[in-house]
């Protein structure tokens, strides 16, 4: 078994001329489809219902058997290998976890390492290391039945059960279709921190489009009988949709969801004077007068924000006290979008908002302008000034 | 319960959980109340009757139908065909139902299941007199009329309870490499047991009763202390026959329940 790398551990995938026709059916469910996912990508399918992005996930894993065509995983073509020895080496997620409710979390887990013979201690060990990386608490939660977990849980359990063979390829039929709102999103920001540091191939359907945008390396936008209408990164297709088709589906506030696009991480971060608890105030006052701020963030011990404080507040302290109970700082991990980070500022009234790396360890500031910057730099890359035509 | 629980949950965790234990508790578990209270008066009202038996004044006619030896036999008897008729209907109808449900014979089913069903609307009685004319009297003739008797129930809840389980776990077992077969001992069988089990007891109980008219064709049971009570005019036997019949029905309708809380597979609340 591959240690847990940041290699990817993925292999491409292709699709070529995939027909798919039923019986009875005038027009094909699939109409000639080539694609190429590379290794180590989240690949989103999306459309409208009907269009056969699903049937063309199934495809991949033989779920349904194409009327002519060829698919290659890792440059093996999957209609010459036994069907069910290819699926224990796909992982395969689909809505709401579909866990066996007869069978408790462990042995959901340990389903695939069961088929493919693994011993009892490597796959108990797995399945507790695959709990910890959905976040879910091994000793308490291993022996419970699937009805004994909330709807998110239960979709953590299936991404696991996805995972247990540390399968390169894995898809997923509208993973997180089932849950609320909230959930949704956590559980789409783990996937990414898992992916993070597994670097699957990963085939994703949804019909939600913003949630294409924030998962995928890669959008492929179907229409019916699974024609591509687009298939590109998510800031080419947002920038320049290729027909009016995909802008439809795209939809309003395309510029906004470039913001979902972009991490905190990835703009400059501005620099604040800082001064831990208990420090002199009069040095601190010194040094944020010498850098032109006018205010200052407080750090405990560890170096984690607590608090904001105006240099002017500073001039009637002797050190730097502790913060009250009702400090308005706010803070915004280095991983987060910009969005969320507008969404924060927008709520502070010093108009700009702490990033925190690692451990919320402190890393710097980042306002509104910093923001604007840089959705003007993806706009430019995307749209080139178009050459004035004389 | 208590006062407690007329507050509303404290937060969204709570409400998940109470709306959890509300969908859990949709499978009814049996009362205390039925699982004792069941066999405890069926004990009783037998006790009631055996202090009469050993107590009462017969006459010999009586006395030789009542003749414990005699009454063990026949309930032995009565049990004999119940377990073989019921054995012989699993045997049959379970397998008959799983493959009435895979997709090659998908398409018979409604007709194999109205043939059932002309077994289980035909009565009884004529059933067993026209099988005995044409196969003769006995053990085996018996029991073949209470299977075509108790077949329906069996075979209907397999189907139902394996149409029943939910597509999309069989499409999850198959996406994860399971083999047709594995899906349906390991996800299909289990998830439907509760069904299947209830057709089960349902049969035993079909069974057990219907056993009582196999002494028309000389396959004894207890169904012999009725008929001769009727014939020889005495109440004793008559209504001994009817309690004993009764008390084993109970007891069998019992041991059925039994059955299905031990097999209902544990994580289906």
């Amino acid at each position: 078994m591959p240690e847990s790398t940041t290699e990817t551990t993925g292999v491409d995938i292709e699709l070529i001329d995939v027909v798919k026709r039923y019986p009875g059916q005038k027009r094909a469910a699939v109409e000639s489809l080539s694609l190429h996912i590379p290794a180590g990508e989240i690949v989103m399918f999306v459309g409208p219902s009907g269009c056969g992005k699903t049937t063309s996930l199934k495809m991949i894993n033989r779920l349904i058997e194409p009327t002519s065509g060829t698919i290659r995983i890792g440059g093996e073509e999957v209609g010459r290998q036994h069907d069910d020895d290819l699926r224990r080496r796909i992982g395969y997620v689909i809505q709401g976890g579909s866990l066996f409710p007869h069978m408790t979390v462990t042995q959901n887990i340990a389903l695939v390492p069961g088929l493919l013979g693994w011993d009892r201690r490597r796959t108990a060990e797995r399945v507790d290391e695959l709990l910890e990386l959905v976040g879910l608490d091994p000793a308490r939660y291993r022996n419970r039945y699937p009805r004994e977990l909330s709807g998110g849980q239960q979709q953590r359990v299936g991404v696991a059960r996805g995972l247990a063979a540390d399968p390169p390829v894995i898809l997923m039929d509208e993973p997180f279709g089932a849950v609320d709102p909230i959930t949704r999103q956590r559980l789409q920001d783990e996937l990414l921190s898992i992916q993070e540091e597994l670097r699957k191939t990963i085939v994703c359907v949804t019909h939600d489009f913003d949630e294409a945008v924030k998962l995928g390396d890669r959008i492929l936008i179907l229409t019916e009988g699974a024609k591509i209408a687009q298939y590109d990164v998510p800031e080419a297709i947002l920038a320049n949709p290729a027909d009016r088709f995909v802008a439809d589906f795209v939809g309003a506030g395309a510029a906004l969801k470039q913001l979902t696009l972009s991490r905190v991480s990835e703009i400059e971060l501005g620099r604040r004077t800082v001064g831990e608890i208990g420090a002199k105030a009069a040095d601190v006052l010194r040094a944020a007068q010498a850098a032109d701020d006018d205010c200052i963030v407080v750090l405990d011990a560890k170096r984690r924000p607590v608090n904001w404080l105006w240099t002017r507040d500073l001039l009637d302290l002797d050190r730097i006290p502790a913060p009250r109970d009702d400090t308005d700082l706010v803070t915004i991990d280095r991983r987060a979008t910009l969005n969320d980070a507008l969404d924060l500022m927008l709520v502070s009234s010093h108009g700009s908002a702490v990033v925190t790396g690692r451990r919320d360890e402190y890393l710097g500031v980042v306002d509104f302008q910093a923001v604007l910057t840089r959705i003007q730099e993806t706009h430019d890359e995307h749209n080139p000034t178009p050459e004035v035509v004389a | 319960m208590s006062v407690l629980d007329t507050k509303p949950p404290a937060g969204i965790a709570d409400a998940k959980a109470a709306a959890a234990s509300l969908a859990s508790s949709q499978h009814r578990r049996p009362s205390l109340g039925l699982m004792i209270g069941q066999p405890l008066s069926v004990v009783v009202v037998l006790a009631a009757w055996a202090i009469w038996r050993s107590q009462a004044e017969l006459d010999s006619i009586e006395q030789r139908q009542l003749d414990w030896g005699l009454l063990g036999r026949l309930t032995v008897e009565h049990l004999k065909l119940t377990v073989v008729a019921t054995v012989i209907v699993l045997a049959v109808a379970v397998p008959l139902g799983i493959a009435l449900t895979r997709p090659r014979l998908r398409r018979a089913a409604p007709i194999v299941v109205a043939v059932a069903n002309a077994g289980q609307a035909a009565p009884v009685i004529g059933l067993i007199v026209l099988l005995a004319i044409w196969l003769g009297f006995g053990f085996w003739t018996a029991i073949l009329a209470l299977c075509l008797y108790a077949i329906l129930p069996v075979l209907r809840n397999t189907i139902v309870g394996l149409q029943g389980v939910d597509r999309t776990l069989v499409e999850a077992g198959r996406g994860m490499g399971m083999s047709n077969r594995s899906v349906l001992g390991r996800i299909e069988l289990p998830l439907a047991v509760p069904v299947i089990m209830a057709g089960i007891r349902t049969a035993l109980v079909l069974v057990v009763g219907t056993a009582t008219l196999a002494t028309f064709i000389d396959a004894g049971g207890l169904g012999s202390l009725i008929t001769t009570g009727i014939r020889l005019l005495r109440y004793p036997v008559l209504i001994s026959g009817a309690i004993l019949v009764a008390a084993l029905a109970l007891l069998i309708d019992w041991a059925g329940r039994v059955l299905e809380e031990i097999t209902r597979p544990r994580g289906l609340g």
